[in-house]
Order: structure tokens, then sequence, then C-alpha cells
């Protein structure tokens, strides 16, 4: 269980984005944190991985007080984070990548397990490198199977829609959904994305820095769709696809 | 042979206390093992140090090594080889080179290998070079690579100084002749006060002959590393050059690549980054649980693998 409590954070020239926010995300539960731009969620999101350090209130990780610890230390108790813009490597192919993940040597059918949950045949990948030739959508997959090699205690994906097309959102959404029937640890989704927040046990509106609201997913899609002044527009229809 | 020409032979050749196919040992300026085979034939110089390798046409598959090692210091060792690569061979040459020395003297290998590579050969040549030992003496490593490429031949050179030698000159240069293709990949890491200076010469003259060359390098501590290319197209043809550099704490980088189109369906393209290592790298690898040090070495690792 992650437990947040009164977490604020200010950018360094002193904007508030985060202002006195409690959150709590029980074992084996998929939150998805929506909200509209600029209202914190992935300053949250890199507050819970430790990639940023709020200014005040506490963290904690089921029973240990996780405030102090930085990305490393966080890491190594089970905290992943799936980067909104994952990052290229010139020369690390996705096998490397993968196994640096896991912490071990894997034989390549255990790579196929975690390379096919996300939608992609491992042979045509794993001696790729994980640089600028791969896809928006191919790398984004490939981040999620960094992320599922881990078998983390706490899994945050920012956005995990950002930036891929049509086709790739499709087949994403698929893989959380397995992700999400498959899931030992808790998962936080940052995400605008109606069928991302139909998938969650809980949604919670960021806005203004705060926790505006949060609930099972029908209650919340009510009010979403009922209350733009809360969500400020803040999910995208699938028909604006 | 002395049990460091052993250690350097394994780092620079794969050796596991012998070698397949057709080889010659070089120690310290003098041979200590050849072995030809029945399409690959070695043979001395009659006019200067070095060898001769004849590789007959139709070779498949063999491979041949021609390590040099320099094991102590106050040793300038200056050796000619040259390959003559017959029609439509396919074959691997290995050639590292690895220094050692523990005094203070300085320890030097210059190697200048000449390639000629007949019509529709194939030559895979792996070059490794390194340096080792606590003495304080300079490790040069300087070598000289010409490579002529008859009609439709192909050379792969993959070529790696991966630490420990504290100057090197690399010059390289290939003339192409029709159809005919050269990838280069290089790879060079410098650090303390080491300098490395790398200068090839490419010349496109035959139609549809072609270049694919990368160089990734990385300079730490107070190194300097120095990267010239000249890629000429005087035919139709395709270059492509991409230099890729990491410096870190005051490593110093330069890069000055040319391209020189000398017909209108030459296309030529060069690509050059420097920088310091992303800090989104180190923070995903971090995510993942290593240490900032951990995430440096392993960036680095792979750019040079």
């Amino acid at each position: 269980m992650l437990r947040l409590e009164n977490i604020s954070w200010k950018t360094p020239d002193g904007v508030g984005i985060l202002r006195d926010l409690s959150l709590t995300v029980p074992d084996g539960k998929l939150i998805v944190i929506t909200g509209p731009n600029g209202g914190g969620k992935t300053t949250l999101a890199k507050i819970i991985a430790g990639i940023y350090k709020q200014n005040s209130g506490r963290l904690y990780l089921d029973d240990t007080d996780i405030t102090d610890l930085d990305i490393t230390e966080r890491a190594k108790l089970g905290i992943s984070f799936a980067f909104q813009q994952p990052v290229r490597f010139k020369g690390i192919t996705v096998r490397k990548l993968i196994e640096l993940a896991a912490g071990e040597k894997l034989p390549l059918n255990k790579i196929c397990d975690y390379m096919s949950q996300v939608g992609l045949c491992a042979e045509e990948y794993i001696d790729r490198e994980v640089n600028s030739t791969l896809s928006g959508g191919e790398i984004k997959r490939i981040e999620i199977a960094t992320v599922l090699a881990r078998h983390s205690v706490l899994t945050v994906f920012d956005e995990p829609e950002a930036g891929i097309d049509l086709w790739s959102f499709t087949n994403l959404i698929k893989t959380f959904e397995d992700i999400r029937n498959s899931l030992k640890g808790s998962i936080i989704i940052i995400s605008h994305q109606e069928r991302i927040l139909k998938i969650a046990d809980e949604i919670a509106v960021v806005a203004g820095g705060t926790i505006k609201a949060q609930g099972k997913p029908d209650e919340m899609m009510k009010l979403l769709a009922e209350n733009n002044a809360v969500t400020g527009k803040c999910f995208k229809q699938e028909a604006m696809f | 042979m002395n049990e460091i020409t052993k250690d350097l032979l394994r780092e620079i050749s794969d050796w596991d206390g012998e070698f397949k196919g057709a080889y010659n040992i070089r120690e310290n300026g003098q041979c200590a093992g050849r072995v030809s085979s029945k399409n690959i034939r070695i043979e001395s110089k009659k006019d200067q140090p070095g060898l001769e390798i004849f590789i007959a046409p139709g070779t498949k598959g063999e491979t041949v090594s021609i390590p040099a090692c320099v094991t102590q210091g106050n040793i300038d060792d200056l050796v000619y080889n040259d390959f003559f690569v017959g029609e439509a061979a396919d074959v691997i040459i290995v050639a590292g080179c690895g220094i050692h020395t523990e005094t203070g003297e300085p320890a030097r290998h210059n190697g200048i290998h000449r390639f000629f590579l007949g019509k529709g050969s194939h030559v895979k040549y792996l070059e490794k070079h390194i340096g080792k030992g606590h003495g304080t003496g300079l490790r040069y490593i300087d070598p000289v690579t010409e490579a002529e490429l008859e009609e439709n031949s192909v050379l792969e050179m993959d070529t790696a100084q991966i630490g420990g030698v504290d100057r090197t000159t690399r010059i390289t240069s290939a003339k192409l002749s029709e159809g005919a293709k050269l990838y280069i990949r290089e790879r060079i890491l410098t650090e303390k006060e080491q300098t490395a200076k790398t200068d090839f010469k490419v010349e496109m003259n035959g139609r549809d002959s072609g270049v694919d060359l990368i160089s990734r390098s990385v300079a730490k501590d107070n190194s300097h590393q120095a990267y010239h290319s000249v890629i000429i197209g005087n035919a139709p043809c395709t270059g492509h050059s991409e230099c890729d550099a990491i410096i870190s704490e005051n490593g110093k980088v330069d890069a000055a690549p040319e391209l020189h189109a000398r017909d209108n369906d030459a296309a030529l393209i060069h690509e050059a980054a420097i920088g310091k290592i992303a800090g989104e790298q180190i923070l995903k690898l971090r995510t993942l649980g290593m240490t900032e040090e951990e995430a440096e070495a392993t960036i680095i690792d792979g750019f040079l693998s």
C-alpha cells in the first residue's frame, strides 16, 4: 500500500503545483489519476518515483517511510516508473534493457513472455537497439515490458497513451486490461483516456494541485462528464481519436 | 610465447589456447608462431618487416588471425602487412594489438595494413587494441589501414580501442570500385591524459559504391579525441558517416566531418552528436534500481558495444 500525506511541491521559481495532497493506493488495486493539463498529475507521479523531491509531506510504502529515499532506493523497494516519453539508448538492445530491469540474465522464453504481454514478437526486437529507429508505439511497449520484468509492488505509468497512434493505442488498452487481470502489485496510471479510466478500480481527479474527487469508475465517469468545472474538460472521449 | 602475450591474445583475438585456421603471432617484433592453411598462405615480406597474406579465390568461411603483442617497454614495433583477397572469397581477418608495460619506458606498435579485395570478395576485419600494465611509460598504437575494393567486394571493418592506450593516431583510407561496399564501426574510449586521433578518407570511384562509417567514442577525465572524416563521391554512390561522442569530466572531443560530392548522383550524409550522458538516461536506469555510477557505466558499455 502506498500512502501520501500532505504532499506539496513548488517549481524552482516558486509556482505551487501540488498543494497538501493526500492519497492512498491499496494493495492490488489499479488507480487511474486524471485531471486537466497542468494540474499536477505528472509531478505527483515523479514524486512517487523519487524523481522530484516534495517540499513537504510524507510518503509510506506499506510500513516503510520512503520520504527521504532516492530514486534508486525506492526502485529497490519495488517501485517502478514508466516514462511518458520513454528514454532511448544508443547501443543498448531491447534484450539488455529488459535484463537490466529484471536484474538478471534471462532465457529467451522469459523475454518472449514479457514482449508478448505488450504485443511484440521478441525475436524481431530483442537484438534491436533501443534507439530512434523504434517508433513511438514500439518504444512505449518496450518501456512497459521493462516495467513488467521488474515484478514491482507498485508501478506508476505516466500517460502511457501519449505520443502513440490509434492502432497502437487500441492494443495498449488490451495490454493494460491483461496487466490489470494478472496484477499482483498496485498500479497507478496517469491518463486522460476514457478506456483506461474504465478499467480502474478507482479514479482520482487531480486539479489545481490537489485531489478534487475520488471514487469508483461509474460514479467518477458520470461526475467527469457532468462537471467540467471539476475536471477542466480533463478526459478525452474515444470519439476524439 | 610469454604469459603476458597469452593474456593479451585472449583479450584482443579471443584466443583460447589455439587459433582456428591460419595465424601469425607477433611478439615484441618477432614471430612467435605461424600456420598457413590450404587456402590462406602467410609469408614474410622480403624487403621490410611484416607479412604477405594470400587468400585463395573462392575461400569460404575461414579465419586468419595476425595479432601483435608488445609486452615490454622501449620497443618501437613497425610492421607492414598486406592482404591479397582472391575473387569471391569470404573470410574473417582478426588483427588486434595489445601493449603491456610495467616500466617507465614507452612502447609502440605501428601496424600498416593494406587490403586488396578481389571482385565479389567479402572480408570481415576485426581489430581490437588495448593497453595494459602499471608502467608509467606511454603506450602508443598507431594503426594505418589502406583498402582497395574491386567491383562488388565488401569490407566490414570493426575496430575497437577500449582503454589503456595513451596515444593513438589511426589513419584509414579506402578506394571503392563499382558496386563495392565499405562498412566501418569504430569505438574508442579514452581516459586520464590519453589522446586519440582518428582520420578517415574514403573515395567512391565506382557506380553504386557505398560507405557507412559509424564512430562512437567516449572521452573521460582529461582525455582528448579528434575525429576527421573525408568522404568523396566521384560517382553515383551513397555515403553515410556518423560520429557520436560522450564526454565526461574534462574530456574533449573534436569532430570534423567532410563530404565532397563530385558527381550529381552522389548522395552523402553526415550526422554528428557530442555531449555528456543525457540525464534522463541515468534517471531511467535508476528507476530500474541502479545507482548513478552503475547507470553511467551501463550507458557507456552499451554505447561502445
